[in-house]
């Protein structure tokens, strides 16, 4: 038998849309520039050590005073070690690509929980995405938006929204029957029934996904940098090339730092939801 | 009137209901259709209806199709065939808005584990019916609040479900089925997870709400105590289908077969029989005009030693002991009136037996059993009532 040119057919499938749909690519590529660079503009007009403060209060707010006063160390650490700027970058890609894929993946989440055929469609799908080497998106994602920001959001998005659209449709499936079965025995439409009872009683599963999403787009942002994505992720890459032990090692540790605020904040979020079901 | 009728009703889960509905119409059991064509059968051949305002109980072990059929009649399960008609109206074929509409209105439904929504506080949980259809927030939470005083809950308002005790969370689901008013409450083994205590004030709790409110009810258990305190018709199910239908008393004293005999073997038969259903006919009776004469050749007759006297309206005058008619005789008296002993133990038909009890110990005479306007509808003797309490199946016992 033959060999099968499956290989050559994405290929293919690949120039047909970078040809055709070059105008789509374009809109799309404009719009996560001017969404990253928001975020960044917001965040860098501010000094560094108002952010800082502001952070502490809001982070004690969310969480409690220790992991306020982590955040606080851990931001300034990151000041100090002249990254400012860097993590700034970092920051905004992950949040515009946490936020993506959390726009996408919820609705998704939900269908699969909804929908026996979208489970089955879906969950091989997401398999793949998440099995497949995060540098095989990354021809692709250079092809399709050059190079720079939005084809590190792409990889990212595509990494990163497995774990939301897993645990959403995991978090809803899990709603006790009887109270589905409640919400029903009182003539609720499908959409009270899903807004009311099923998403309320979902969300610590479903913040346990936006949790991991933070997390993974995060450990995304050192292989977006070599598509040009910036931030700390080019700190490391530098290292890396440079054999330079220093900067390599002073871009991941604020890359740690930013993970545990991100994953302790966002914890403490879904732990202030949890409910009892007994 | 009818408020709900029952018709031909058959569920069965599976991919191809239609093949076992052919073997059901052949007459094969259960088992044997789950073997050959791989369906299960839910319930099937179900009649009954409801009167408006009664409380109809659906009994049976676990797995016999009871809470299926509940779930039928609000179609949360969607019967395979068969009619079910609420007010006139078959529900079977309702499009799904007359269903959502039926059950926001006119259905409402309490579930064994409660299946309160644990994210929002007892009141906002009371006033879910009315918030999905629309209703302001301060009106539904008025409402809310007014039928959780009515089921006992006043003061706990704000407070999460979790932080309830069993019973009290129970209130909740009843409060929640209460608020949108609706003529017919649904209630799955209701009172079962509750510990016996509470099943028993909830139980009374709800048999007074019942007069207060009026409401059809439909309630499933398999707790026979339970299902004959509060039916006022019981509908006893085995293996899918319905296998009797009567009052409590009916099932008690005329099990149709050998399956519900053994289900009422263990029954305290003291608190369900009446003693409308252990007395004797009011026979012989001597009425008050007969005179002393009369009632001694009764006596005499019957073999008995004393006799009940009643008026022309059949009315319970009092006793006549034989001695005292005698004595009458020979002294050529010709009125009871003088003999007649009014002071005599008597009960209503509907006494439960474990009342009877102590009244029939305390006396020498038979007690008399009285309608509600007086007149006498029957007579207790010890044997009477200890027949009652042992007979199984035969009415003439």
């Amino acid at each position: 038998m033959p060999k099968l040119p499956i290989g050559l057919w994405v290929d293919q499938v690949v120039s047909w849309a970078q040809v055709h749909l070059e105008w789509l690519f374009d809109f799309i590529s404009r719009a996560i520039e001017i969404l990253v660079t928001g975020i960044e503009t917001a965040f860098l007009t501010v000094s560094p050590l108002i952010i800082i403060i502001i952070m502490f209060i809001l982070v004690w707010f969310i969480a409690n005073r220790k992991i306020a006063i982590g955040t606080a160390i851990g931001l300034y650490l990151i000041y100090n070690m002249r990254l400012w700027e860097s993590s700034v970058e970092t920051l905004a890609l992950v949040l515009a690509s946490t936020a993506l894929a959390l726009l996408l993946g919820i609705p998704l989440g939900i269908l699969t929980a909804r929908s026996d055929l979208a489970h089955k469609l879906i969950m091989p799908l997401l398999d793949f995405m998440q099995t497949m080497p995060a540098f095989v998106y990354l021809i692709p994602a250079v092809l399709f938006f050059g190079l720079g920001q939005a084809p590190g959001l792409f990889a990212t998005v595509v990494f990163a929204m497995p774990p939301t659209i897993r645990l959403t449709g995991l978090g809803i499936r899990q709603v006790p029957v009887e109270l589905v079965e409640a919400s029903d025995a009182f003539g609720s439409t499908e959409w009270q029934k899903l807004t009311r009872v099923q998403v309320p009683l979902a969300l610590p599963t479903i913040m346990a996904g936006v949790n991991q999403c933070i997390m993974l787009s995060l450990s995304m942002v050192v292989i977006a940098a070599m598509i040009g994505a910036g931030g700390l992720g080019f700190e490391v890459l530098t290292g890396i090339s440079r054999l330079d032990i220093a900067k390599g090692f002073e871009g991941g540790l604020a890359i740690v730092i930013m993970a545990v605020i991100l994953d302790r904040v966002t914890q403490s979020l879904s732990e202030k939801r949890k409910i009892n079901f007994k | 009137m009818d408020k709900i009728i029952v018709k031909d009703l058959v569920k069965i889960f599976g991919d191809h209901p239609e093949k076992a509905v052919k073997l059901l119409k052949k007459g094969c059991a259960k088992g044997e259709i789950l073997k050959k064509v791989n369906q299960t059968v839910g319930i099937y051949d179900i009649n009954f209806s409801v009167s408006e305002g009664e409380i109809f109980v659906l009994m049976g072990l676990s797995g016999c199709g009871k809470s299926t059929l509940l779930r039928c009649i609000n179609r949360l399960i969607e019967p395979t065939s068969g009619a079910i008609t609420i007010d006139g109206e078959d529900i079977t074929s309702a499009a799904p808005q007359v269903i959502r509409e039926m059950r926001r209105k006119k259905i409402s439904m309490v579930f064994q584990c409660f299946a309160l929504f644990p994210h929002r506080t007892v009141l906002d949980n009371a006033a879910y019916g009315l918030e999905i259809q629309g209703v302001p927030t301060a009106q539904r939470r008025e409402r809310a609040a007014q039928v959780l005083e009515t089921v006992g809950l006043k003061g706990w308002e704000n407070s999460m479900p979790q932080q309830l005790s069993g019973g009290m969370q129970q209130r909740v689901g009843l409060a929640r089925a209460l608020t949108n008013n609706p003529d017919i409450l649904l209630m799955d083994e209701a009172f079962s997870a509750l510990d016996p205590l509470i099943r028993k004030s909830m139980q009374d709790e709800l048999l007074s709400l019942h007069n207060a409110l009026n409401k059809t009810i439909i309630f499933v258990t398999h707790d026979l105590d339970e299902a004959l305190k509060i039916g006022d018709h019981i509908a006893l199910m085995n293996n899918g289908t319905i296998v009797q239908i009567g009052t409590a008393e009916d099932i008690l004293t005329n099990p149709v077969n050998g399956y519900v005999e053994k289900f009422v073997e263990d029954v305290d038969r003291t608190k369900v029989l009446t003693a409308e259903g252990v007395m004797k006919p009011p026979d012989p009776v001597v009425f008050f005009k007969d005179g002393p004469r009369v009632a001694l050749r009764l006596m005499r007759e019957h073999g008995i030693s004393s006799i009940f006297a009643v008026t022309r309206e059949r009315r319970l005058a009092g006793i006549v002991q034989a001695e005292d008619a005698l004595q009458a005789v020979k002294e050529h008296r010709e009125e009871l009136k003088n003999i007649i002993i009014e002071d005599v133990p008597r009960v209503s038909v509907d006494t439960p037996v474990i009342d009877i009890i102590p009244v029939i110990a305390d006396t020498k005479f038979p007690v008399a059993v009285t309608q509600d306007d007086g007149k006498l509808a029957g007579i207790l003797v010890k044997g009477s009532v200890l027949a009652g309490m042992v007979r199984k199946g035969d009415n003439n016992a």
